[in-house]
């Protein structure tokens, strides 16, 4: 599959993309610099940045469809930024139709997440340093998007992995923030080491980094490099994107403020690795062993994330384990390859709006239920919450695909095209997709139902539960305007054929099911799983954690996921470094001090010994170097010539 | 501008200011302070003249000077630059003020001599300018021993507790490695045509026979990597770091421990090409376990500055893997990764003082939470953190790329590993951030008067350079890449070996 890829300079208005980046970046910095001088503007300046680049990308994008088609790609090299012996890496952006969606999702979702934070951060004395981390973040994640080659990307992608720590352990005194983001930084970095030595790989098979050259001799690279090249990059997009088996950060990132869980951990950042397979489809697309690993564990996690959130009980975890679940819709998306790439990143879009509603709604829960995350304790929210109710319906109907909400749009063609494989994977995988389905009405509609309907359950301190501001519920309404609309737009403005030109064009494979009964199918399961769930919960729940099966308890506990990484990898590492520190001490040091010792006869005499030793070599060192340097000097001056 | 001596009044103008300070009365503490950092700002004019007047890509070796010193056995006093020392003199010229103005306050408590601290700290930058500026082997050599008087008596006299006992062993290690030195340095003489000139010895070497020159190879490379240090050499670093004043341990590490890296690169390699060769595999082997070991120990560790003198022992296998992975990209990440690690463990260790000076101990134990009560100082130390773990957007990402990827070339097991080594960077600093500046305060700090105060204007001073550098050579690194190429592809020269080509040709990439 031999193809040549080129990118078009960035002329006229689109010479400008590389605002879209400092604008935020400035911003923080100004945000960070300024410390408390800042404090009373600070937040409209955050919000005022990430608006300006909104208004930019949407101009740039605008330009970039006025090109031809097939012409619609910027590229533009700000500096050279290593240049060493061969290896040539530019401060290089690429604006094209892949990179243009997310530039609109990044800053258009992160403004109304801006403008949400000033509400909901109000009264907390670190707002102006929030925002500059806020702004750090879009700053980084648009460096992501918007570089051309994967320096550029891995850059961005350790920027994004910095805020996300910054922000995850926003209220660092508390000591579960800390660890949660620590713990987010460090199974980040393991996937970013994958990532890392595949671009290693690049350089070393193909001799660049450049997105334009690596997509043109790909072809060339025999299937096995290929392979461990293309699960090297997955590696890196399941740190990133809370897949298996490194998915155990993101439930814990939730400590952090809920706009965070909202922009970074929900609509934005996680979506990263779906982002990073979709650039590097001609790598993905080469080799079908690796397509195959990476729809496994899109499955495997999507049912992992749906078993384990439908038994959670804070309300941000399970939606936390819900964006693990859709993550792993859209690898599953990207997996599958062809038609499928489209797919996928028009469900990420669609999931943009309605998780970041969601986790919108779940803080203005939070906000007028004194922080209570426990959904047992919540029940009835409507009649106090009119608009955090209705916004949220929108998002949990959307999301669990009823038409003709966005999630119907983006999500049904997944489960379509994973029947569609043409072998018996089809059904493995068109099995999985569809359960999934079923799983994620229910535990959706538990939230929902538990939330907002039935009995109230409140703690004694929670009598009056009230609606937030309009600054917090106006960006709700229009999330979820986007929640309802985004996914019928997007499928009658064809964006796949948007996308065509980065990511491919659709290949047809035989279904092994038709597309109606898969339609069908995924409606039945849905309105299954979601009439259960209301059955189940629509009179309330236990207020206490109930005994419970094998399964539940299991998915309780993260399916041991979490007990498996203690008992793997964190106990022993701790032993190990333990170990190491008595053996640095005692043994290779103790091995040099027993030497000398043995040499010179007991360890106390030798010290003196030593002492007196040093410094009467030393002094004549000394003696003798100012010796040397005083007949240097003599001779310069001509006073021995 | 080529013809003036910059190289010897450089290393001389240090020496004099140490004795100008050096007979300042004790009683005049603050003269003596501000002539000390005056002395260090004017070497630091006169080097980035000399960068400025430096020709990139002219001759290898730029600015020789030689005089007569010992004509009968042709030891000359001989200076000259190549790109690779140029970036090190450089570093040593940026350092040493900020070094100055961040131990400001750091005599007092001792009760000892403050001039006689700063006219230290003054002979130290001499011996170190000479040790790099050397262009002829026996001066090297003395430049080589006599660096270690300064830092033994700063160790010994103003360090803290169990200085005696880190003072002697660094002097001892030192020593031992000089000795092995020494017999090379005359088994070179002998077999090199009598003569300690660099230039000529590099003409004359190649008539050595394979076994002495492997065996001279071994006299310098053991001395050069208990320098460094590397494993298993490394045990005296931990003893040296914690124990002797944050400034001079930002020193210790930042600059002096880089002539054992500089060493193998300006001796080893082209001196003894295939014996570079064949104890290649040793060597990174070494480095390798290196970068582990020390990143397992360092997360291990309770003494902040002990944990920071760990975290450069994981560095300096990075640099040994660059070096000896002998391509363009290993070599020239290898000398880039000597700066911004002196630009970025020299913060590092600096903050750790600030903060070591506040709390009145070392142990990450002692503190906890911290940053409620210094928030500034801990940004800064989190910063510096960050430019350790190596996060893009600081200087070392660029040159920890540049090793890995120009190892991953040709040693794609060991790069692998040594990727592990940025996991483990990142638990080791975030570990350290969290469990001094994070999480509940510990109770203790509130009632720790110099605790309460966040940090000054001379410490702001004394960042601010630091923090500007790493991250403007983390954006821009082509100022330091493009000296330091040549000089680099010069020695791979040297030793003879070639990058390989990419195993998929492509035209579109040699624009």
């Amino acid at each position: 599959m031999e193809q040549t890829v080129e990118y078009a300079h960035a002329t006229g208005v689109l010479s400008g993309i590389w605002l879209l980046v400092a604008i935020p970046l400035v911003s923080a910095a100004i945000l960070l610099l300024l410390g408390k001088r800042a404090d009373a503007w600070g937040h409209w300046l955050g919000v005022l940045s990430v608006a300006a680049s909104f208004v930019l990308g949407l101009i740039f994008f605008i330009s970039l469809a006025g090109l031809e088609e097939g012409e619609r790609t910027a590229q533009q090299s700000l500096w050279d930024f290593i240049t060493v012996g061969n290896l040539h890496v530019d401060f290089g952006l690429l604006f094209d139709p892949l990179s243009g969606v997310f530039v609109l999702l990044i800053t258009g979702v992160g403004s109304l997440i801006h403008i949400y934070a000033v509400g909901y951060m109000e009264h907390d004395p670190g707002r102006r340093k929030f925002f500059g981390y806020f702004n750090l973040f879009v700053a980084a994640m648009l460096l992501l998007v918007l570089g051309n080659n994967y320096v550029m990307l891995y850059f961005g992608w350790e920027g994004v992995g910095l805020a996300s720590y910054l922000l995850i352990s926003f209220w660092y005194t508390r000591p579960s923030a800390a660890t949660a983001g620590k713990k987010a930084f460090l199974m980040n970095r393991v996937g970013d080491a994958g990532l890392a030595i595949g671009i290693f790989m690049l350089f070393a098979y193909l001799g660049t980094t450049q997105y334009d050259a690596v997509f043109s001799s790909v072809g060339g690279l025999s299937s096995t490099v290929v392979l461990v090249l293309g699960i090297l990059l997955l590696l890196g997009a399941a740190g990133k994107s809370g897949q298996f088996p490194l998915q155990a950060w993101l439930p814990d990132a939730m400590e952090g403020p809920t706009p965070v869980s909202a922009l970074i951990h929900a609509a934005t950042m996680v979506t990263a690795g779906v982002y990073l397979i979709a650039r590097s489809n001609p790598i993905f697309s080469a080799n079908h062993t690796l397509q195959v690993i990476v729809v496994s564990v899109g499955a495997l996690t999507l049912l992992m994330g749906c078993i384990i959130g439908a038994a959670k009980d804070d309300i941000k975890r399970v939606l936390a384990w819900s964006t693990v679940s859709q993550i792993g819709y859209m690898f599953v998306g990207v997996g599958l390859g062809g038609g499928a790439y489209a797919l996928a990143i028009i469900h990420l879009l669609a999931h943009g709006f309605f998780k970041a509603n969601m986790f919108l709604g779940a803080g203005s829960v939070m906000h007028g239920m004194h922080d209570q995350v426990d959904i047992r304790r919540f029940g009835g929210l409507r009649k106090y919450m009119k608009w955090t109710w209705l916004t949220f319906a929108t998002g949990w109907l959307a999301i669990i695909g009823i038409p003709p909400l966005s999630g119907y749009f983006s999500k049904e063609p997944i489960i379509a095209a994973a029947f569609e494989r043409g072998d018996w994977t089809s059904w493995l995988f068109g099995m999985a997709a569809l359960l999934g389905a079923g799983l994620t009405a229910f535990y959706m509609t538990r939230l929902f139902v538990l939330t907002f309907h039935g009995p109230e359950r409140y703690t004694e301190d929670n009598k009056h539960p009230h609606e937030s501001p309009y600054i917090m519920t106006v960006p709700l309404m229009i999330l979820a305007l986007g929640s309802i609309v985004a996914g019928g737009l997007m499928v009658l403005t064809d964006v796949p054929h948007w996308l065509e030109p980065v990511l491919g064009p659709e290949v047809e494979h035989e279904a092994v099911l038709s597309h109606t009964l898969i339609t069908v199918l995924s409606l039945v399961v849905t309105v299954l799983g979601a009439g259960l769930a209301w059955a189940m919960f629509r009179n309330g729940t236990a207020l206490e954690p109930q005994p419970a099966g094998v399964v539940v308890t299991a998915a309780r506990r993260n399916l041991y996921t979490d007990a498996f990484n203690e008992a793997v990898f964190e106990r022993p590492g701790i032993y190990l470094t333990r170990a190491l520190v008595y053996l640095d001490s005692k043994g290779i040091d103790g091995l040099v001090n027993g030497i000398a010792a043995g040499v010179g006869g007991s360890s106390g005499r030798l010290r003196r010994l030593q002492t007196g030793f040093v410094r009467s070599y030393a002094l004549s060192m000394l003696t003798g170097a100012v010796l040397v340097v005083g007949a240097f000097l003599a001779i310069q001056l001509g006073w021995l010539a | 501008m080529n013809d003036f001596p910059f190289l010897s009044i450089l290393t001389l103008l240090p020496l004099v200011g140490a004795v100008v300070v050096a007979f300042i009365p004790r009683a005049r503490a603050e003269l003596a302070k501000l002539v000390a950092l005056g002395w260090s700002l004017v070497v630091l004019v006169l080097s980035v003249v000399m960068w400025i007047a430096f020709q990139t890509g002219g001759d290898r070796f730029q600015f020789r000077e030689s005089y007569a010193w010992i004509p009968s056995w042709d030891a000359r006093f001989t200076f000259a630059a190549d790109g690779i020392a140029l970036v090190m003199l450089m570093l040593i010229a940026v350092l040493f003020p900020i070094v100055i103005l961040a131990s400001w306050r750091d005599v007092e408590q001792s009760k000892r001599s403050v001039p006689t601290y700063f006219a230290l700290l003054l002979a130290f930058e001499f011996t170190m300018i000479g040790v790099f500026a050397a262009a002829d082997i026996f001066l090297f050599y003395v430049f080589f021993e006599i660096m270690l008087i300064p830092m033994y008596f700063i160790i010994g006299s103003f360090g803290g507790p169990r200085r005696q006992y880190a003072a002697v062993k660094f002097f001892l290690y030192s020593l031992v490695g000089g000795l092995f030195m020494l017999a090379a340095v005359i088994g070179l003489w002998v077999v090199g045509g009598h003569t300690f000139d660099f230039a000529k010895l590099t003409e004359s070497a190649a008539a050595i026979d394979q076994d002495t020159a492997r065996w001279l190879f071994l006299g310098f490379f053991v001395a050069f990597a208990i320098k460094a240090p590397f494993f298993p050499f490394h045990t005296w670093l931990p003893d040296a770091g914690g124990a002797a004043p944050a400034g001079a341990a930002a020193l210790l590490v930042g600059v002096m421990d880089k002539v054992g890296t500089f060493g193998i690169l300006r001796y080893c390699l082209p001196l003894f090409p295939e014996a570079s060769r064949w104890f290649a595999p040793a060597a990174l082997v070494l480095a390798v376990i290196g970068i582990i070991y020390a990143a397992l120990l360092a997360v291990g560790q309770n003494d902040l500055k002990r944990l920071v003198s760990y975290t450069s022992i994981a560095h300096f296998g990075f640099i040994g893997i660059g070096i000896f992975a002998f391509t363009t990209q290993g070599g020239t990440g290898s000398v880039l990764y000597m700066v911004n690690h002196g630009l970025a463990t020299g913060l590092l260790f600096i903050v750790v003082g600030m903060f070591v000076a506040r709390r009145g101990s070392n142990l990450v134990s002692d503190f906890g939470g911290a940053g409620k009560m210094v928030p500034v100082l801990a940004g800064v130390l989190f910063f510096a953190g960050l430019a350790s773990l190596a996060l893009p957007g600081t200087a070392p990402f660029i040159s920890e790329f540049l090793v890995l990827i120009g190892t991953f070339t040709v040693h794609k097991t060991y790069a692998v590993i040594a990727t592990a080594g940025i996991i483990l960077a990142a638990a080791y600093v975030l570990w350290m951030i969290q469990r001094t500046t994070q999480g509940t305060l510990n109770p203790v700090l509130p009632t720790v008067p110099a605790m309460r105060r966040d940090i000054t204007l001379r410490e702001k001073i004394v960042v601010a350079p630091l923090i500007l550098l790493i991250v403007l050579f983390g954006f821009y690194p082509k100022p330091l890449t493009d000296v330091i190429n040549p000089a680099v592809q010069a020695t791979m020269q040297d030793v003879g070996v070639q990058d390989p080509a990419p195993v998929v040709a492509n035209e579109r990439v040699a624009r």
